[in-house]
């Protein structure tokens, strides 16, 4: 028996010559825990390193203490970014869920002009469909005589729900087509129409299908609403810049940053590992 | 002319059917009457299914014509939802909506299609899952259910629209033996209440206890039919034996 797969021998203590790399599994090799050690311990010293090395040169108030009282206006601003992620993600599920349906439609028109759109927009950088949508849609539109504002957030959540649409146009496309034919026949035989059969009989039971790649795809999107921090909205990107001008530490960027990283992570940690735990439920059952 | 019940109820004259370049029914003709039991019978690949679906206008035909109730099926201007509302089907798969319970199952296309009140289709279709012998089973969703159980909602389903012809598609291939004859009992029954019924089966004992007409197909052509007893025990011609050699 290799003494690396030993229950207590760790491998770092083998003699190399004895250990063959091959005879563990990669996520082993890649992840254990003296890997998330070293991480951890290099994640501390990079974070909080800099404020030693600054706290003899200017005895000043402690790193801490600053992210401690800028976090309210963090999370006022994280809040906002979270408000673009669900407004964004609602207007692309419910556009890309029409998109999808119409992906499958009987008539080949509109399928293949379903396909174009879905792949022109699953295909290009969410930055670039930023900037077109702020450059595109007016900061105002009038309609009737009233004049209907588009501040840019609103612009930005456009621009953010363009991608989702096209991701879940494909989602809806792959579960509508993985129902079993025979669902359509039964639904045809009993009198259902198209329209009926998707709405009533098909839609419901793509419901199980598409969640996980859905909440996959909110987890990306909220780790991508920092981005509408350079079309000029102020979210938690902006705002930890200008907390950083107003401290004007240079200790203070890094942990500052980690600081804004440990939010994401807070907030979309949870989501993707309930996302695994539900493909896992689902994927055996039919 | 309007369809009057001493006229065939089904009748199919010289029909063609091809998907592609194989053409798979290649002139069938029968005639079924109100209250008739009538069973299809054949190889794999005989096109008894096909012949059955064309029936209920699931696949459309190339030639000849199909009448339900004198409404002609090719007619362009034929009222599907009339035609499915007089033809109930069930299949080999049972096909059952997964994310409804049995009884949901049975309301879902009186409510949705014919637009009916929701109180009496439910009272209806309790009635139904009794009649199907499933009574105690009507909150529980098909993946709970057995196959024979989820085949008899699959029969109670159909039953739901009030049919006058009951198509059932193998409804008893993909079942365990045990459950075969719980399935089959539900159809004796319907066919005993005088439901004129169409079935494709490989069951020889049940053809021959209620049918009142056997059709043996093979490659797309009826090659002999006739009533049970004259046709398992003095079969003519000689494809009809070798298959019933076969088969019992």
């Amino acid at each position: 028996m290799n003494p690396g797969r030993i229950k207590g021998h760790l491998p770092v203590l083998l003699p190399a010559r004895k250990l063959m790399l091959s005879d563990i599994p990669l996520h082993d090799r890649l992840f254990n825990v003296w890997t998330a050690g070293a991480l951890l311990i290099a994640f501390l010293v990079t974070a909080i390193g800099p404020s030693f090395a600054q706290a003899e040169a200017a005895p000043a108030r402690s790193i801490l203490t600053i992210l401690f009282e800028w976090t309210p206006s963090i999370a006022k601003a994280f809040g906002f970014n979270v408000l673009i992620s669900i407004m964004a993600m609602a207007i692309g599920t419910v556009l890309g869920v029409g998109l999808g349906v119409l992906q499958v439609s009987p008539r080949s028109m509109i399928r293949r002009l379903a396909w174009i759109v879905t792949q022109f927009f699953r295909n290009s950088p969410w930055l670039v469909l930023l900037f077109y949508c702020i450059l595109l849609i007016p900061f105002k539109i009038t309609l009737f005589g009233m004049s209907v504002p588009f501040p840019g957030w609103i612009k930005a959540v456009i621009g953010l729900s363009l991608p989702v649409m096209a991701y879940m146009s494909e989602y809806m496309r792959g579960a509508i087509n993985s129902i079993p034919s025979g669902q359509w026949e039964s639904a045809q035989s009993l009198g259902f129409t198209r329209f009926q059969t998707m709405r009533d009989i098909i839609l419901p039971q793509t419901i199980k299908r598409v969640l996980p790649p859905w909440m996959n795809l909110y987890a990306v999107l909220t780790m991508a609403t920092p981005l509408v921090s350079i079309v000029g909205v102020n979210e938690v990107m902006s705002l930890t810049r200008a907390a950083l001008s107003a401290e004007s530490r240079v200790d203070l960027l890094i942990p500052m940053y980690l600081y804004i990283l440990c939010w994401f992570f807070l907030y979309c940690y949870p989501i993707s590992t309930l996302t695994g735990r539900l493909e896992r439920r689902y994927s055996v059952k039919l | 002319m309007p369809w009057t019940p001493d006229q065939p109820i089904i009748s199919l004259k010289n029909v063609h059917k091809s998907f592609g370049q194989t053409e798979v029914l290649r002139g069938i003709s029968m005639d079924v009457m109100k209250g008739e039991v009538v069973c299809i019978i054949g190889p794999s690949g005989s096109g008894k299914s096909t012949l059955i679906r064309c029936i209920n206008a699931l696949n459309d035909i190339q030639g000849g014509s199909i009448t339900v109730e004198g409404q002609e099926l090719r007619d362009p201007k034929l009222d599907l939802l009339a035609l499915r509302k007089k033809v109930g089907m069930v299949f080999q798969q049972y096909n059952l909506f997964p994310h409804k319970t049995a009884l949901e199952n049975v309301m879902m296309a009186p409510i949705k299609v014919l637009k009916q009140n929701r109180a009496e289709v439910e009272i209806r279709a309790r009635a139904l899952m009794k009649k199907v012998r499933l009574e105690g089973k009507e909150d529980a969703y098909p993946g709970e259910l057995s196959g024979g159980q989820q085949q008899r909602v699959a029969i109670a389903r159909s039953l739901a629209m009030n049919p006058d012809v009951m198509l059932f598609d193998e409804v008893t291939a993909a079942l365990d033996p045990e459950t075969v004859k719980e399935v089959l009992v539900t159809i004796k029954d319907l066919a005993a209440e005088g439901m004129t019924c169409i079935l494709v089966t490989h069951e020889m004992g049940f053809a021959r206890e209620i049918a009142d007409r056997v059709y043996f197909t093979d490659r797309g052509v009826i090659v002999e039919y006739g009533p049970p007893q004259s046709f398992f025990d003095d079969a003519k011609d000689p494809r009809t034996k070798q298959f019933l050699s076969q088969i019992l």
